[in-house]
This record gives structure tokens, sequence and C-alpha cells, in this order.
């Protein structure tokens, strides 16, 4: 039991290994890469994105990405907070799902 | 894989968005009816362990990155409607609080990493089951089978934009690249790297968890990987 959360705990540590791989996966570029690669931004593209930002853009801490350890100290804290938002959802969501086990003594 | 916004015209989105309507109303019922209150806790890991997969970023030849997705594992170890629900939970994270995936794209990034790939992983794997395959080399072959369903969907749903939306001129209104480049490159990067990646972890938790021990909270929640029905 204890092992499983030094797993865990270990994996969260590990996911900056996530940053070293350089450039943007296919198809999610920024509007400035989509402008670089063919010349200009599609109009409907700037029109809608970036609709939602989001709390921690890409996984860093706004102001405190300007070198690797702190994109790996931002980038850890947002599998954290992330993990956490997902527990709480699920701790609602097991309010009203899951069947009601019957009284077996 | 997570499409942002702006790439996919309004119109995809809501077709994406209305697709996945039934396909989220069909998990709860089966998720009611298949899997106890306490049961719901693996779901949360599940979706937990998806989440942090999607973080490990892994080099593509060429400068671009893609990453493992786990959705073939939670469909095996939860079945596969509740691997919809977990992956869904993830996506929206990832889209509300890091901006990762947009969120009128949700319903597409949804549908091909939370429907189709832990359903063709599945299926991959139950098949590879049936041919006496090893439970843990069918889950490899499953996993890797589920995320290029994904990626492949993704390639078309990005590669039929500039096709179908475009100016007068001719400039694309959304996503540039047209089918003949999206599909070679989506798939290059999951059927060279990414595939693999999802099919090494996937194949690795399998076999930690066909080991568990009883006194492990994994015990109670591989039971499916055991054969055990409840």
């Amino acid at each position: 039991m204890k092992k499983l959360y030094i797993i865990a705990l270990i994996i969260i540590l590990l996911t900056p290994l996530g940053l070293l791989a350089s450039g943007s996966a296919w198809g999610e570029w920024s509007l400035d890469e989509v402008k670089e690669m063919i010349g200009y931004v599609p109009e409907g593209m700037s029109k809608f994105a970036e609709l939602v930002k989001g709390i921690l853009p890409d996984y860093s801490i706004p102001g405190f990405d300007a070198n690797f350890f702190q994109q790996a100290i931002g980038y850890v804290f947002s599998a954290v907070i992330g993990i956490a938002a997902i527990l709480i959802t699920f701790a609602i969501l097991g309010r009203v799902m899951g069947r009601v086990k019957k009284k077996n003594g | 894989m997570h499409i942002p916004d702006g790439y996919l015209s309004p119109q995809t989105c809501a077709v994406m968005g209305a697709a996945m309507v039934p396909v989220l109303y069909k998990s709860v019922k089966e998720v009611n009816k298949e899997l106890d209150k306490k049961d719901i806790p693996t779901m949360a890991i599940g979706s937990a362990f998806s989440f942090t997969v999607m973080m490990f970023n892994v080099p593509i030849p060429g400068g671009t990155t893609a990453h493992a997705i786990g959705s073939t594992l939670l469909a095996i170890v939860l079945g596969p409607w509740a691997a919809v629900i977990s992956v869904t939970v993830a996506l929206i994270i990832q889209a509300l609080l890091f901006g990762d995936g947009g969120v009128l794209a949700l319903g597409a990034n949804t549908f091909n990493m939370a429907f189709l790939a832990p359903f063709v992983g599945y299926g991959v794997y139950k098949l590879m089951m049936r041919l006496k395959l090893k439970k843990v080399l069918s889950s490899a072959i499953g996993a890797y089978a589920g995320i290029n369903a994904a990626a492949f969907a993704t390639a078309v749903e990005l590669g039929i934009q500039p096709m179908l939306f475009h100016t007068a001129t001719g400039k694309a209104l959304y996503f540039p690249y047209e089918l003949n480049i999206s599909i070679p490159a989506m798939m290059f990067a999951h059927l060279t790297v990414a595939g693999f990646v999802e099919a090494i972890v996937t194949a690795l938790v399998i076999y930690y968890l066909e080991k568990v021990e009883e006194d492990n909270i994994l015990y109670q929640y591989s039971y499916r990987l055991r054969g055990e029905k409840r």
C-alpha cells in the first residue's frame, strides 16, 4: 500500500521528463507557429484560439517559467493540481454514480 | 492529439459534441449497472493515471512530440464504459485548467481519446485473448491499436477542415493542412513512437496488476484481470 503511494509520487516527480521533448505536438501549434508555417493565421483560427487559457497555461505557473528549473516546478505543481481536481471531480461523481451494493451480512 | 480551439470549425465541434452525448449517457448507465459505489475511486485513480501519463511528452523524429493516453489500460481494468468517463474527466480538466486541448474541441478530443481509443483497444485486446495470446501481450497490442485509432480520427477531423471551410480565395479558415498531410504526420508520430510507449505502459501496469497481492489497494480493483465477476 505504502509502495503504491511511493510509486505515484515518483511518477509525479518524473513528469518534467516530459518537458525535455522539444517542439509542439503536431497539430497543436500556437498562432505564431502557424503563421511561421503557412504565412498567415487562418481567420477562424485566430477567432477561437485561446478561448480558455487555463489557470496554469501549458502546465506552467504564469511568470515562473524563465528556466528549466522553474518550468519543472510548474509542471510538477500542475500535475498535483490536475490530479487533485480529478479526485475532487470523482468524489462528486461518486455520490451520483455507481451501484449501491446490497447488504449481504 | 489534443486539438486546440480554432483548429476545427464550430460546425465540426458541434457534430463531435453531439456524438459524445449518447456515448456519455450510455457510459454513466453502464457504470451504474456494472460498478459498485466503492469502485468509483478506481475510476479516479485511472483518470489521474491517464492525466499524468499524457504529461510525458516523447520526442518524435522531425521535431514534434506525442504522448501515451492510457485509454486501453483503463478499458481493460475498469471496463470500456468506465474508461470513457475516466479519460473524459482527465480531458476536461486538461482543457479547463491547463489550456491543453480546446474547450469547443472537447467533443472531438473526448471522441478520439476517451471513446475510440478505449473501445478499439479493448476490442483488439479481446480478439488477441481469443487467439490465445497472453494477457500482457494482448493488452500491449490492444493499446497500440487503440491510440493509433485515436490518432487517425484526429488526423481526419483536422484534415477535412480546409476542404470544407475556406475563404472565397481558398485560404483556410481553420486547420490549414489537408488529409494528405495530416494523416501521414499523425500516423507517423503514433505508429513509430507513441503507439509503442502506450503499449509498453499498458503492458507494464497489466503485468504489475496481475501480480498484486491481496493487501494492495489495487487488488480489489484488479478482479477483472483475474476473470472474477462481481
